[in-house]
């Protein structure tokens, strides 16, 4: 299979050579597989076997949902995991919403005021707004102790919106210019035009934003004093920190519970959404990344 | 990391100096862009509000660092100081070995993670089978989209105290090493970190680099007989040379940057004097000491000298004839 890829002047590499590249690639990809293994294995062990391992399980005798049947019988979780999934659908969706029609509008050549409005965006690079005066502003606008507190201060990045923009100004404007002479507006065409062309890159750039709001812990620390209203990364952190017991997440029926055996739980709870999302969204990477920009 | 954004040249290409197909939208009076743009602007709009709110609104905020917040007092009312708390800060012990830990981290962030993504780029990049790579690439980008928080769950899982290392080592009849909560392992710690989350991310730009560099060279270079450590010397490198100078130019223009997440989670098991960078330094100054004015002066030293930092970075990569974060 390999001898179709390689073009002729590279000659074919020395058996060793290969195999030191296979062994790389193997070490490489199990330092990042194997932690995440770990921890799955840890949270479906039987907790008395976690403790008596000393906190971590590779290959557990008995594979048992005990951990998460504790979790989910107490409320604690299940309603930090709702918390999570409604701030990322609608911080996700306004900022996509946001973000699609500043960077269609300055995508456009000459558009009426682009030029200060591009400016007032490329300066938030330039100077990103520091955490006391955000905080003033969230408190100022009413949000402190509001779940809107999780997501507006995110709505738009700088970022995105240059991706988002580029990638508008490649679709090539004689087809824009074609649509309108066949009598189309502007917001026709971006929605029956543009947008579809443009499917990559939304996949992409809404990624980054569903990410930014799934993986927020700090929001949650900074902005709400309620823990009954903390999104699953913020109450994650207050667990592997001790500021939550594994009382608070099991309730009494869970007091025979390792703690250990909660907190990889919890852990994996907060990652499998990301894992969900990930393979449908992977194949637009390179694509979309890199028709825009590259973050690095 | 580096927030970096190359604009495509091709892409752009067309939409400038093809003057023909923009004709129909000439410049006129104010009055007349307005009306004629009139959906556009309202496209704008909730974008520009949330600008207007939030990121300026902040930067509106800075004023508190030239107050003695009280919080029942609010923000306006509060009595003006002038320049003490820049004043102070000067001579804050805590504030300059923040700065330095922080700067310390940034310059071995340079040293270590450059290398180690270009080198993994290198790896993926000489994968000849393409399933493999597909492979290889889904899993070593993964952790990019991981939470600090489940990161740092994860190391303290596999090296920490009653982690697997220490589990083996015991098991091993030796002695445990303490990685995590150890001020003196926390640098090289929080920079494995670091690699390990985002190194596979890293080797997409260079990747996209090692893609362009021109077949024909390593052709020619085949050709002349040489090997493949020659041909990574001679034509790889060179070839890429322009991307990596350009990472390490923004990178440096944001040496005052390591990122708050990772540093809030861990700086408490280890103490402020190893764990503290500038962003906790505002954090813990402002909501444990309840300093605001000071930490939002902090803030906006910091913020000041990472906007001349940026701004020439850009300048200097603009001067070499790439892109930076933002185009002329």
């Amino acid at each position: 299979m390999s001898n179709a890829h390689r073009p002729a002047w590279m000659g074919r590499p020395s058996p060793l050579t290969t195999a030191a590249k296979a062994v790389a690639i193997t070490v490489i990809v199990a330092l990042m597989v194997f932690p995440m293994w770990v921890v799955v294995a840890t949270s479906f062990a039987p907790p008395e076997e976690v403790v008596a391992n000393g906190g971590f399980v590779i290959w557990p005798s008995e594979w048992t949902s005990l951990t998460y049947q504790r979790i989910f019988a107490a409320g604690m979780v299940p309603r930090a995991l709702a918390v999570s999934l409604g701030v990322t659908l609608v911080g996700t969706a306004l900022s996509l919403a946001l973000t699609i029609g500043l960077a269609y509008a300055l995508s456009r050549p000459q558009v009426f005021g682009g030029k200060p409005v591009l400016l007032m965006v490329l300066f938030t690079f330039l100077m990103p707004a520091g955490m006391i005066p955000l905080f003033l502003v969230v408190q100022g606008t009413g949000l402190l102790n509001t779940f809107g507190a999780l997501f507006a201060p995110l709505l738009l990045n700088a970022f995105n919106l240059i991706v988002m923009r580029g990638f508008f100004q490649s679709v090539p404007s004689e087809l824009i210019e074609a649509a309108r002479i066949d009598g189309a507006g502007e917001l026709r065409i971006l929605l029956r035009l543009v947008l579809p062309l443009s499917k990559a890159v939304i996949a992409v750039v809404g990624l980054f934003y569903a990410v930014s709001y799934w993986n927020n812990f700090f929001n949650g620390v900074i902005y709400l004093n309620d823990s009954g209203m903390w999104p699953m990364a913020t109450l994650l952190r207050s667990f592997t920190s001790g500021g939550l017991t594994v009382a608070d997440a099991t309730g009494e029926a869970g007091a025979q519970i390792a703690p250990v055996s909660v907190q990889m739980a919890v852990v994996v709870l907060a990652t499998v959404p990301i894992l969900l999302v990930y393979p449908f969204v992977q194949r637009f990477f390179v694509k979309g990344v890199l028709t825009g920009a590259v973050k690095a | 990391m580096v927030i970096l954004a190359v604009e495509d040249p091709p892409a752009q290409q067309p939409a400038e100096p093809a003057p023909p197909a923009a004709a129909p939208r000439p410049a006129g009076t104010l009055r007349h862009r307005l009306r004629r743009d009139g959906v556009l602007v309202a496209l704008m709009i909730p974008g520009i509000a949330w600008l207007v709110v939030f990121p300026y609104g902040a930067a509106f905020g800075n004023v508190l660092a030239f107050k003695d917040y009280f919080p029942f007092l609010g923000v306006w009312t509060s009595p003006w100081v002038g320049l003490q708390h820049f004043e102070r800060l000067l001579g804050d012990d805590r504030f300059w070995n923040a700065t330095a830990n922080t700067v310390t981290i940034s310059l071995l962030q340079i040293l270590f993670f450059f290398p180690a993504a270009l080198g993994l780029a290198l790896l993926l990049h000489s994968i000849a089978g393409s399933t493999v790579k597909r492979w290889v690439q889904s899993v070593v980008y993964l952790p990019h989209f991981l939470s600090w928080v489940i990161v740092v769950a994860l190391f303290t899982q596999m090296l920490g105290g009653a982690g697997v290392l220490n589990g083996w080592l015991a098991q091993a009849g030796l002695d445990p090493v303490q990685l995590i909560g150890n001020a003196e392992m926390f640098k090289p710690l929080v920079i494995v970190q670091m690699i390990w989350k985002e190194c596979g991310w890293g080797t997409i730009i260079f990747l996209a680099a090692l893609m362009n560099v021109d077949e024909q060279l390593y052709e020619a270079a085949a050709m002349d007989g040489s090997g493949w450590w020659r041909r990574l010397w001679h034509v790889t490198l060179p070839s890429i040379r322009p991307v990596v100078m350009l990472l390490l130019i923004l990178k440096l223009g944001e040496i005052l940057s390591v990122g708050f997440e990772q540093f809030f989670l861990q700086r408490d098991a280890v103490g402020p004097e190893a764990g503290e960078v500038i962003d906790t330094f505002v954090f813990f100054t402002a909501f444990q000491g309840g300093d605001m004015g000071y930490a939002a002066a902090a803030g906006l030293f910091k913020g000041l000298v990472g906007a001349v930092l940026i701004y020439t970075a850009n300048k200097v990569a603009h001067r070499l004839g790439e892109q930076g974060v933002y185009t002329r």
